[in-house]
């Protein structure tokens, strides 16, 4: 059992859990994952470290509550606990050693980016963060990529920042300095539009993709996206990639796969809809 | 032996026949299919054994149960002693009991197969095992002297379970790491309820927990430990961590909507309960018609799943014949009974989805066996001009696996072959010292029963290992 060691929320539907998992909060680098794993009849759920404390033991967590599991995750309070968490799961992210870097973050993403701005930082790397939401209240971790580089935040609603799109600041950026790595984390359609503006420039772009995965140990399959036209599975090859090959649309598509299900299940969990009757089901 | 019966008296004994759910009712539901013989069709067919001074079918099995002995026991109504005699050969005996391919192993060899059926061994095996299930206060509970020697088991499926067993009763401590939320491996996440009941997997680990095994779950070997940090704190190492990586057709439309690994597609049904969607959260799409692509025991177990999930069609699409299935016979004559279609000589070329890329089906050729391959077996060959379409909305690909690069890729002293499965001997001995293999990650994928042959062979070959170094536990052995 992992115990919450904090909780906060960071947006209406976004929350950070602190969650109690000495081994992984040790050894954890920058990209990697965990499979997360609520209770008996629960979801696995991959989940991107977003920072670690090896002294308390607690990695942290940012959750988007979409799904039924992911409701359920949010709403856990101090004291209450994860029955599993597996990992840390995936490749550390690929990064330079020198020059400048530019991570982009989009809504929950952002604190995907976080772990490899401080990476990136650590060696040494200058850092320039654009991060974006909606309106202001999606706009999270600015104050902790703040302390790793330049920061320039943007809403789609011009409430908070810049208004716009991430793309359109990082094209500025890409324009006006020079620029050796782009890290971009976000939706599916962010990561395709910077992959998109990047590939022209011949910046090497690297993207961390979220697709359907149940064991995250490469086992299942469920997780293969097209990289240059090869497939690749996002737990044991990913789950960050060369933007410039992967295939956004077919990643998109797969995550649509179990949409109707994922509202079936929530409105079952708020009693809008009848438990269908199931014959099949073992004694 | 008694002379209670006589040969020609054991003779006369016709082979008994497993009870099971009817083919009709077993089709829409889960539960276990072959209900197990009760006790006195148990001991008429025990009485079929004719105890051959030279019994070949101890050669046939891969753990080398002594099969007249427990059968002799039995038929003594000495019950008891016939489970502990089971169990000492074998560490999982209700598993075997269920799901081992006894028609080419013990019973193939049989004295009574030539000359009509063979002695029904996995009836008795399961029959026995699940009285000592039932009557585990029955059973002497014997403490090892424990000999201070540690010893970590990557995997808690079928070779790692055993293996455990062995060291156990050896007095090893052992500790096995699970990189899923439940022990079991592919008892638990690819052979379904309907053949081998979750509950019996679980009494089986209880069993090994209550000889003093420690479980980890959680714990992925190749991430959250390496094999050098685990040499740093276990004297030796088993690494069983199974097959690992689905193999996919490389086919056009392989990543429509609807296109399951039969792994994917097993995992979501027995380890997530997606069947019982939504009181359990993991859903998996149920097709009206289902193409399961293979022929081996996994396309088996993901057809005869699909037609309980309610599919209309569940299909088996395979580019031989019956006769070079590579299932087990009692498998495909279930399969057979239960509606389940099976698509001869035919190999997928493409998957066809519709344009939201939901799969509407398989574009097929027909095919025709020619001469034999390097396998013995005749090699489908396509007949030009023979393509079709075969409607499905949901395609499972069961045509095997590759190895788990996961642990291997994070101990680069581990010899691999170019499959990069690990390269170990006859006795599981790998290219580092104290450090075992077996099971599928070495052999690719093959069945239980050879990965539990790999489990006991290995503990054996450990126990020997353990034996010739140091008595202090704990030292390191990293080179």
């Amino acid at each position: 059992m992992h115990r919450i060691l904090a909780r906060q929320t960071l947006s209406p539907n976004v929350t950070r859990l602190d969650v109690h998992a000495p081994r992984i909060a040790q050894i954890r680098q920058a990209g990697q994952f965990v499979i997360v794993h609520l209770a008996e009849n629960a979801e696995r759920i991959p989940l991107t470290i977003a920072d670690s404390n090896p002294e308390t033991g607690a990695i942290s967590l940012v959750i988007q509550a979409v799904g039924k599991s992911t409701h359920e995750l949010v709403g856990l309070n101090i004291g209450d606990s994860i029955r599993d968490v597996a990992g840390p799961l995936g490749h550390p992210t690929e990064m330079i050693a020198a020059g400048h870097a530019l991570c982009i973050g989009g809504g929950v993403g952002t604190a995907v980016v976080h772990p490899i701005a401080q990476g990136l930082h650590q060696r040494g790397v200058r850092v320039t963060s654009v991060i974006g939401g909606r309106s202001r209240e999606w706009v999270i971790f600015e104050r902790e990529l703040q302390r790793y580089g330049q920061v320039v935040v943007c809403t789609d609603d011009g409430s908070y920042g810049r208004k716009g799109f991430v793309t359109d600041a990082a094209k500025e950026i890409l324009a006006a300095d020079k620029v050796d790595m782009v890290y971009a984390v976000g939706p599916v359609p962010m990561m395709r539009a910077v992959a998109n503006l990047t590939r022209g420039l011949g910046v090497r772009t690297i993207v961390s993709l979220n697709p359907v995965m149940i064991d995250g140990t490469g086992m299942c399959g469920g997780c293969r996206v097209s990289l240059g036209g090869e497939t690749r599975f996002a737990c044991v090859d990913g789950p960050e990639f060369d933007g410039h090959l992967v295939n956004f649309d077919e990643l998109q598509d797969r995550l649509s796969t179990y949409r109707e299900f994922e509202q079936r299940s929530i409105a079952c969990a708020a009693g809008t809809c009848r438990m269908e009757k199931n014959t099949s089901s073992p004694a | 032996m008694s002379a209670r019966i006589t040969t020609k008296q054991r003779m006369q004994i016709t082979r008994q026949a497993m009870p099971e759910q009817a083919a009709a009712a077993r089709a829409a539901n889960f539960l276990e299919v072959n209900l197990g013989l009760p006790e006195r069709l148990a001991l008429l067919e025990a009485d079929r054994c004719l105890q051959c001074k030279d019994p070949r079918c101890m050669q046939g099995c891969p753990v080398g149960v002594n099969i007249p002995k427990f059968i002799d026991l039995l038929t003594a109504g000495k019950i008891a002693e016939a489970a502990q005699s089971l169990l000492c050969d074998n560490a999982l005996p209700a598993v075997t009991g269920r799901v081992c391919p006894q028609e080419t192993q013990c019973e193939a060899v049989c004295v009574r197969a030539a000359k009509g059926l063979p002695v029904g061994v996995g009836y008795l095996e399961r029959y026995v095992a699940d009285w000592a299930r039932d009557h585990r206060d029955q059973l002497p509970q014997v403490r090892p002297q424990p000999t201070g020697k540690k010893v970590a088991i990557v995997g808690s499926g079928p070779a790692g379970l055993t293996a455990a067993g062995e060291l156990a009763r050896r007095g090893h401590d052992v500790t096995i790491y699970e990189a899923l939320h439940k022990p079991g491996g592919v008892l638990v996440y690819g052979i379904p309820e309907f053949r081998l009941p979750k509950k019996i997997v679980a009494q089986e680990v209880e069993r090994l927990t209550a000889a003093g095994v420690k479980i980890e779950c959680n714990v992925v070997i190749g991430r959250t430990y390496t094999i050098p940090e685990l040499q740093e704190k276990f004297d030796a190492i088993f690494i069983a961590n199974g097959a690992g990586l689905p193999v996919f057709m490389n086919v056009p439309g392989e990543n429509y909507k609807g296109v399951y690994s039969a792994n994917e597609y097993l995992t979501r049904i027995n380890l997530m309960a997606a069947y019982d969607f939504p009181r359990s959260d993991t859903p998996v799409l149920n097709g009206q018609r289902v193409a399961v692509v293979g022929g081996g025991n996994v396309a088996m177990d993901a057809v005869r799943t699909a037609k309980r999930l309610g599919a209309q069609a569940a299909m088996i699409v395979y580019r031989r014949t019956h006769d070079e299935l590579p299932a087990r016979a009692e498998e495909v004559h279930h399969a057979e009974h239960e509606g389940v279609k099976f698509e001869f000589l035919t190999a997928p070329v493409e998957v066809i989805g519709n344009d939201k890329r939901w799969v509407t089906g398989m574009k097929c050729q027909k095919m025709k066996l020619g001469e034999p391959d390097s396998s013995g077996r005749r090699r489908p060959e396509v007949i030009p001009g023979s393509e079709f379409v075969l409607d499905c909305d949901v395609v499972v690909v069961a045509i095997g696996t590759r190895a788990n690069p996961l642990l291997t890729a994070t101990c680069p002293d581990l010899k691999l072959n170019k499959w990069g499965n690990i390269v170990a001997d006859e006795n599981g001995q790998t290219s580092i010292p104290g450090v075992f293999a077996g099971g599928d990650i070495v052999r690719g994928a093959a069945t239980v029963i050879l990965a539990m042959g790999d489990g006991k062979k290995s503990a054996q070959a450990i126990d020997t290992y353990l034996a010739g170094i140091p008595k202090p536990a704990g030292l390191t052995m990293a080179a």
